[in-house]
C-alpha cells in the first residue's frame, strides 16, 4: 500500500509544474506504470482522490497506461515481451532472461489543464485545444 | 473550456532516486558495502541479521545496522546485543523505508561514520511489495523467504524477487517438519530471477552462514 505515497508525489510534481499556468485547473493526469512496478491501478485511483483533495488537481481524471515487461534475450539477440511476470523466460526460445529493458516504469507522462483562457461566458460544452 | 496538454515525462519517484544515487556515491567513497534486507513480516530478518552482525564482528569486521519498523525499537534493542551500533527508524505507518529516511538517520548517528564501517545493513519494514519501489542506494538487495512461507512467494511477489541481488532462505532447521519443498522453492526463485545467488540458512544452527559470510567478503572486496 505505497500507492498513497506514489500519488502524493504525482500531485506534488504536477502542482510544481503548474507554476507557469496561474489559475489553471488540472483535468487529467496520465501515468505510465510498468507491469513490474508493484503498484495496483485501483489503489492509485482510490488514493488519487485523497491526495488531490483541496488542490488544483482535485477532480482530475487519472489515466494509467500499463507498460509490459520487456527483456533482452541473449540467445535470440532481440527484446522480447514477457507474457506474464511469473516466468522470466524468453517466449521464443524458453531460455532464462537476465536483462530487463522495460516494465518498472513509474512515470508521469503528461497532464491536461484548463487554464481558464478563451472561455466564453455560460458555455458548458468544452472543446479540446 | 479550452484545455492544453503539458508533457512531463518524469519519474514519479525521481526525488527518491536522486537521493539514493547520492547515497550510493557516499557509500562507495566511504568503502562501505550496503545491503537492504527485504522480506515479509516474520521471515526472520532480525534473527538472520543478529547472527550476521555477531559473526562479522567476531571476524573483526566493522558493522552497523539501520532497522525499519512501523513502531517500537524492539528490533534495534535485539540487534544491539551483538555489540554493533544499531539505529531504529520508526516509519509511523509508512510501509517502506525511503532514501530520505536513510539520509536523515545516517546524519547525527552518534559514534558512526560511514568511512569507519565495512558493512552497513538496512533491515527494511516487513513487506514484500512496497520496499521494491524505493532505492536506498544499496549495493545488494537481499530478498528473504522462510521455509514456513509458501514456496510460491517469488511468483506472488515477482517485483521484489526480480529486483533482488541475492536470496536467503531462512529457518532451514525446521524445513522438514514444515514440509518445505526445497526444489520447488529454488525453482521458483530462479524462474523470477534467473541465476540469482541463493543461500539456505538457519539463524538458529548457523547452517549456511559460512557461505553467506564468504559472499559478503567477496562482494566487499569487489568494491575496491
Amino acid at each position: 500500500m505505497h500507492e498513497l505515497s506514489i500519488v502524493s508525489s504525482v500531485v506534488e510534481t504536477v502542482m510544481e509544474s503548474l507554476a507557469p499556468y496561474p489559475g489553471a485547473r488540472v483535468v487529467e493526469v496520465r501515468l505510465r506504470v510498468g507491469a513490474l512496478s508493484a503498484v495496483i491501478e485501483d489503489s492509485l485511483q482510490f488514493c488519487f482522490g485523497i491526495a488531490s483533495e483541496g488542490t488544483p488537481v482535485q477532480g482530475a481524471r487519472l489515466v494509467v497506461t500499463i507498460v509490459p515487461v520487456v527483456m533482452h534475450c541473449a540467445g535470440c539477440g532481440v527484446d522480447v515481451e514477457l507474457k506474464s511476470v511469473q516466468s522470466f523466460r524468453c517466449p521464443q526460445c524458453d531460455a532464462p532472461c537476465f536483462d530487463l529493458r522495460q516494465g518498472r516504469e513509474l512515470e508521469i507522462e503528461s497532464f491536461e489543464i484548463d487554464d481558464g483562457l478563451e472561455t466564453t461566458g455560460g458555455e458548458e460544452i468544452g472543446v479540446k485545444a | 473550456m479550452t484545455t492544453r496538454i503539458v508533457e512531463l515525462r518524469r519519474g514519479i519517484l525521481k526525488k527518491n532516486d536522486e537521493l539514493a544515487a547520492g547515497l550510493r556515491e557516499r557509500y562507495a567513497e566511504a568503502g562501505v558495502l550496503v545491503l537492504n534486507l527485504v522480506s515479509s513480516p516474520g521471515t526472520g530478518k532480525t534473527a538472520f541479521l543478529e547472527r550476521t552482525l555477531r559473526e562479522l564482528k567476531a571476524h573483526g569486521a566493522r558493522v552497523a545496522a539501520l532497522v525499519g519498523d512501523l513502531e517500537t525499537d524492539n528490533d534495534a534493542r535485539r540487534l544491539a546485543a551483538s555489540g554493533a551500533p544499531v539505529r531504529q527508524i520508526n516509519t509511523h505507518g509508512i510501509c517502506h523505508l525511503d532514501a530520505e529516511m536513510i539520509d536523515k538517520h545516517l546524519a547525527g548517528w552518534e559514534g558512526v561514520e560511514l568511512g569507519g564501517l565495512d558493512y552497513l545493513f538496512i533491515e527494511n519494514v516487513g513487506n514484500l511489495v512496497c520496499p521494491s519501489s524505493y532505492d536506498l542506494g544499496e549495493k545488494i538487495r537481499v530478498a528473504l523467504l522462510s521455509v514456513t512461507e509458501g514456496e510460491d512467494k517469488p511468483l506472488k511477489y515477482p517485483t521484489l524477487f526480480n529486483s533482488a541481488d541475492a536470496a536467503v532462505i531462512t529457518k532451514m532447521d525446521i524445513a522438514e517438519p514444515c514440509g518445505f519443498d526445497r526444489e520447488l522453492a529454488l525453482r521458483n526463485i530462479n524462474e523470477i530471477r534467473p541465476g540469482i545467488r541463493i543461500f539456505e540458512t538457519s539463524s538458529k544452527t548457523g547452517a549456511g552462514m559460512g557461505e553467506w559470510l564468504a559472499y559478503l567478503a567477496e562482494e566487499r572486496s569487489l568494491r575496491g
